[in-house]
């Protein structure tokens, strides 16, 4: 079944071949562009990616505009549904509630659409957090090495090791109950976003150092110490580069996470107030009414909860494999 | 290996010292405190209140007090919200439960997880691996609190086989939606990390030295690659367990099974501060103990390890 | 009959970038208590044709031709076959002894392992045979190393262990492959005087992979040099040294350190063939001082004793021309 293929390339010119080859080998190993373009080429030949880019561009594209051609807004009570919903709340197009409504008759897509946006950019701010925060932390404490270093390490160690959903808690609910900052607009997503990127910087800072580690004796960067190249040079012409590749997978994979984080906090009614939703409120809204059928005020919030997810890390899975092609 | 023991309970001393200091400083200047409430209370009632919770006293010698009280006598004293229960008495109440649920869910992903993980690996690219792989990759996106409506949809709207919810004594009935919810994305990241440590240990060169020996697989997989495959799994457990302890929060929401998880939520809404501090001061303590456990696991299993 | 006959061996490894054939069409044989040895950079197949004898090749590896043991075809036999192979009838011992032992178990263990899986005997029983077989292989102290682990061996020690796993059930034909390289050239030396002394000792045949024709010279009878996954040249291992035949053997013999010169090394130019696009012709070609026009598309059929194009005074020639240099 599995005969010897014949190679395309054994048929002409084999010097002009070999020599290619060799040219190939050397480019790679001086990074840089070709590095990205290789990588570029290997996630577009990744159907399941590509399609979950798609996708995700599709849900991105309906958060923004589907709040502005839905019939309804997020926050109006339709009353000619209320104290009827099972029958009148149904998905339809002729009611203009699309997505049927919630419980208290107010239009699920806009509702939905609206939790989109907040826990899409709770994921993507967050994630930008804790990849901040992580790279230079990872990178200083790998740079400076020693004790700096161990100190560093060790910390992030003992930090690890605190069930930090309850710190965040803790935190939302002083936010909360505090009326000064409740003056400050926006103060809930602001400690959302701050109180979630904060808690998960640690595996960044781990892997952003443990790649710097590596860098720093690789021989490109030693040549380039050996021939006079300054530190900062260096460390912006040779190591950032390096980071970046692994930065971005594993900012793609963070973001999903932090969605869970803001859907799980915000599932137990301690992130996103009303009226404003997110995903997780919306989760926590239709598990309230599982028993009362009327499903889809589960399902639509869990349709584009599970797809966006799984469209997240299709993505992070990608963009590692094209840029880690030996990690197959 | 006692004297590393002794050196990682000391260093978690001070780290516990601090998150109870922070979340003491946070409950005494938050506001929304159990003095501040929406009546204005005659003078009087309020001293007498502080006078009860001890804050008439300064600050030092509040947070000694409570230390000293959580230390010797693990009292985590009043509860701020409920008259008839301390936090203490949350504690007695729920954590039975959440332990109860918490280890079956625990037992269910490590001895589910392991196997699948293991098996999906020897027999790679086989409808078993990408079934695995397939549900492992599912489970991602299917966190507790997803979980959770789904299995209730499923056993008890459509086919009517389990109660939504309650307690019940823990009865077996009450106790299978909320282990699965809980134990499911667990299960699912060890069956992942078992299986691609596997995989890597069944590439290493000791495991063809074995095949070389002329040892059937299952010999080479059960005494040649389980030991070392699973020490990335052991290092994970850590974190199951922390996730597990912040999952019970939901698992206790939403199935009503009265764990501490359940206090904490209450507490949370309500402004109970003391509660909060006392749950997640016993909470972080669990972990770190459960992490050195682990960590000693660990230097037990390699012999390359010596504390 | 030869105790081992290898006949037109080929290895394909199927890999993301398609097709990789490592081994192509490789003949070679061993005599019953004779010892070849199979000599080649890395990536020229030599290792691969060693494990595809057991049925040892990576799970993406594909082997074609025969392997005859003792007249029988053992090549992709069932694995009961092999497993009684395995151990008991060929003994095999790794490149890298740093991670040929299972860190994780105890040496006597693993030694005993060997013998427990192929004769009936008792554990206690297998744990004095293996102290005897390391007394064998002159570890001081056996009796107590049994109960130590890997990592309180020395590299040397640990080669010496191997050697004494591969040798507890006597076998016929001893398979070493590349067993000095990752070790201190002192200790190759007495390695390699450690084989020869139990070749005598249990009257068995070697098989000797290895990169380093300083090594051949005193432990084989015959010689094969591989390159790109070919038969270049075979013989007797005096003929070879003493009148090479081939420009590959000739480049390798320029290339072995003197211990009369100043270790000038004469290495050969250019770079090892890529094996996922193999000349249709021979693969030494780009690197050949001879190579012309029949050499880049037509391969060179095997005589006997060589496969090459170039005239054989002209080989000889080459080698007049190279040997007063690595003599100086």
């Amino acid at each position: 079944m599995r005969a010897p293929k014949m190679h395309p390339a054994a048929a002409a010119e084999p010097f002009v071949e070999a020599a290619e080859t060799g040219v190939l080998v050397a480019d790679e190993e001086g990074g840089g562009r070709s590095l990205w373009q290789d990588a570029r080429r290997r996630f577009f030949q990744n159907k399941v990616a590509v399609a979950s880019l798609v996708w995700l561009a599709i849900v991105a594209a309906m958060a923004l505009i589907g709040p502005l051609v839905a019939p309804w807004d997020y926050e109006s009570v339709d009353w000619s549904v209320l104290g009827n919903i099972r029958e009148a709340g149904r998905p339809s197009i002729e009611s203009g509630h699309w997505f049927g409504t919630d419980e208290l008759g107010r239009d699920l897509f806009a509702r939905t659409m609206q939790g989109t946006q907040i826990s899409l950019m709770v994921g993507i701010v967050g994630a930008l957090a804790a990849v901040v925060i992580g790279t230079l932390y990872g990178a200083i404490s790998g740079y400076a090495g020693g004790r700096v270093d161990g100190f560093m390490m060790r910390l992030v160690d003992i930090l690890v090791s605190i069930p930090y959903m309850f710190v965040l808690i803790l935190l939302l609910v002083v936010v909360q109950a505090s009326a000064f900052l409740q003056s400050i607009p926006g103060i809930q997503f602001i400690a959302l976003f701050v109180g979630i990127g904060a808690i998960s910087w640690f595996d960044m800072a781990r892997i952003a150092r443990g790649q710097t580690l590596s860098l720093k004796n690789r021989e490109f960067v030693e040549a380039a110490i050996a021939t006079g190249v300054r530190p900062f040079r260096i460390v912006t012409r040779h190591i950032v580069p390096n980071l970046m590749g692994i930065v971005v997978v594993y900012a793609t994979l963070l973001v999903p996470n932090m969605i869970i984080f803001e859907s799980f906090v915000s599932f137990l009614g301690l992130g996103v107030q009303e009226p404003a939703t997110s995903w997780g409120a919306l989760l926590n809204d239709g598990a309230e009414t599982l028993t009362r059928g009327t499903l889809w005020q589960i399902g639509f919030p869990l349709f584009f909860f599970v797809t966006t997810l799984f469209a997240f890390f299709f993505i992070g899975d990608g963009l590692r494999d094209a840029l880690d092609p030996k990690d197959r | 290996m006692l004297v590393y023991s002794i050196k990682r309970i000391l260093v978690a001393i001070p780290v516990l010292l601090i998150l109870v200091i922070v979340s003491y400083l946070v409950m005494v200047l938050a506001p929304g405190g159990p003095t501040s409430s929406e009546r204005t209370l005659p003078a009087a009632v309020i001293a007498n209140i502080e006078a009860r919770y001890g804050l008439d006293q300064p600050l030092w010698k509040q947070i000694y007090d409570y230390v000293e009280n959580v230390v010797l006598r693990f009292d985590f004293g009043p509860s701020f919200l409920r008259r008839d229960l301390s936090v203490n008495d949350m504690i007695a109440q729920g954590f039975p439960v959440t332990l109860t649920y918490g280890a079956l869910s625990f037992v269910l992903a490590v001895a589910v997880g392991v196997p699948l993980g293991v098996v999906a690996a020897v027999r790679q690219n086989t409808w078993l691996d990408y079934l695995a792989v397939g549900f492992s990759v599912g489970a991602q996106v299917l966190p507790n609190f997803v979980m959770a409506p789904i299995l209730v949809v499923i056993f008890t709207v459509w086919l009517g086989w389990l109660p939504a919810g309650g307690w019940n004594g823990g009865a077996p009935e009450n106790l299978v939606l909320p282990v699965i919810a809980l134990g499911t994305s667990f299960m699912a990241s060890i069956a992942r990390l078992t299986r691609s440590s596997m995989l890597e240990t069944m590439n290493s060169g000791f495991i063809r030295t074995a095949r070389a020996k002329g040892m059937p697989m299952r010999k080479v997989v059960l005494r040649h690659a389980l030991k070392p495959a699973m020490l990335p799994v052991i290092s994970y457990l850590g974190p199951t367990f922390v996730g597990m302890i912040t999952g019970s929060v939901v698992i206790d929401y939403f199935f009503s099974t009265g764990g501490i998880g359940g206090f904490l939520v209450n507490a949370a809404l309500n402004r109970d501060y003391s509660t909060m501090m006392g749950i997640t001061i016993l909470i972080g303590a669990l972990t770190i103990l459960f992490n050195l456990l682990v960590d000693l696991t660990y230097a037990w299993i390699d012999p390359r390890i010596r504390y | 009959m030869p105790l081992l006959e290898i006949d037109d061996l080929a290895v394909t490894f199927a890999t993301p970038g398609g097709d990789v054939r490592a081994v192509d069409g490789v003949s070679l044989s061993v005599d019953e208590g004779g010892a070849t040895a199979v000599v080649g950079e890395s990536g020229s197949g030599k290792s691969q044709t060693a494990f595809s004898v057991l049925g040892l090749l990576a799970k993406n590896g594909r082997a074609t031709g025969a392997v005859r043991w003792d007249g029988e075809d053992i090549l992709n036999a069932p694995d009961r076959r092999l497993r009684t192979l395995r151990g008991e009838e060929i003994g095999i011992i790794f490149q890298d002894p740093m991670t040929s032992l299972n860190p994780f178990m105890r040496v006597g263990s693993q030694l005993a392992e060997a013998l427990t899986e192929h004769r009936g005997v008792s554990r206690r029983e297998a744990e004095r045979e293996a102290g005897r077989m390391l007394d064998a292989v002159r570890i001081p102290d056996a009796k107590a190393r049994l109960r130590q682990y890997p990592h309180e061996f020395s590299g040397g020690m640990r080669q010496r262990v191997m050697i004494a796993m591969a040798l507890l059930n006597r076998p016929r034909l001893l398979i070493a492959d590349e067993p000095t390289t990752a070790l201190d050239v002192t200790v190759q030396a007495q390695i390699m005087e450690l084989l020869a002394d139990l070749r005598r000792e249990f009257g068995m045949a070697l098989l000797l992979i290895t990169h380093d024709l300083g090594i051949v010279a005193g432990a084989c009878e015959e010689t094969v040099v591989m390159y790109g996954g070919r038969v270049m040249e075979k013989g007797p291992t005096a003929d070879l040294f003493a009148a090479p035949t081939h420009p590959y053997t000739v480049g390798l013999l320029a290339a072995v350190p003197r211990i009369d010169g100043d270790g000038d090394l004469a290495a050969i130019p250019g770079d090892p063939p890529d094996m996922s696009r193999p000349l249709p012709g021979c693969p030494f070609t780009p690197r050949c001082p001879l190579a012309h026009a029949p050499c880049p598309t037509v391969r060179p059929p095997m005589d006997g004793r060589r496969a090459c194009h170039a005239p054989v005074p002209d080989v000889r020639a080459l080698a007049a021309r190279l040997a007063p240099e690595a003599a100086e």
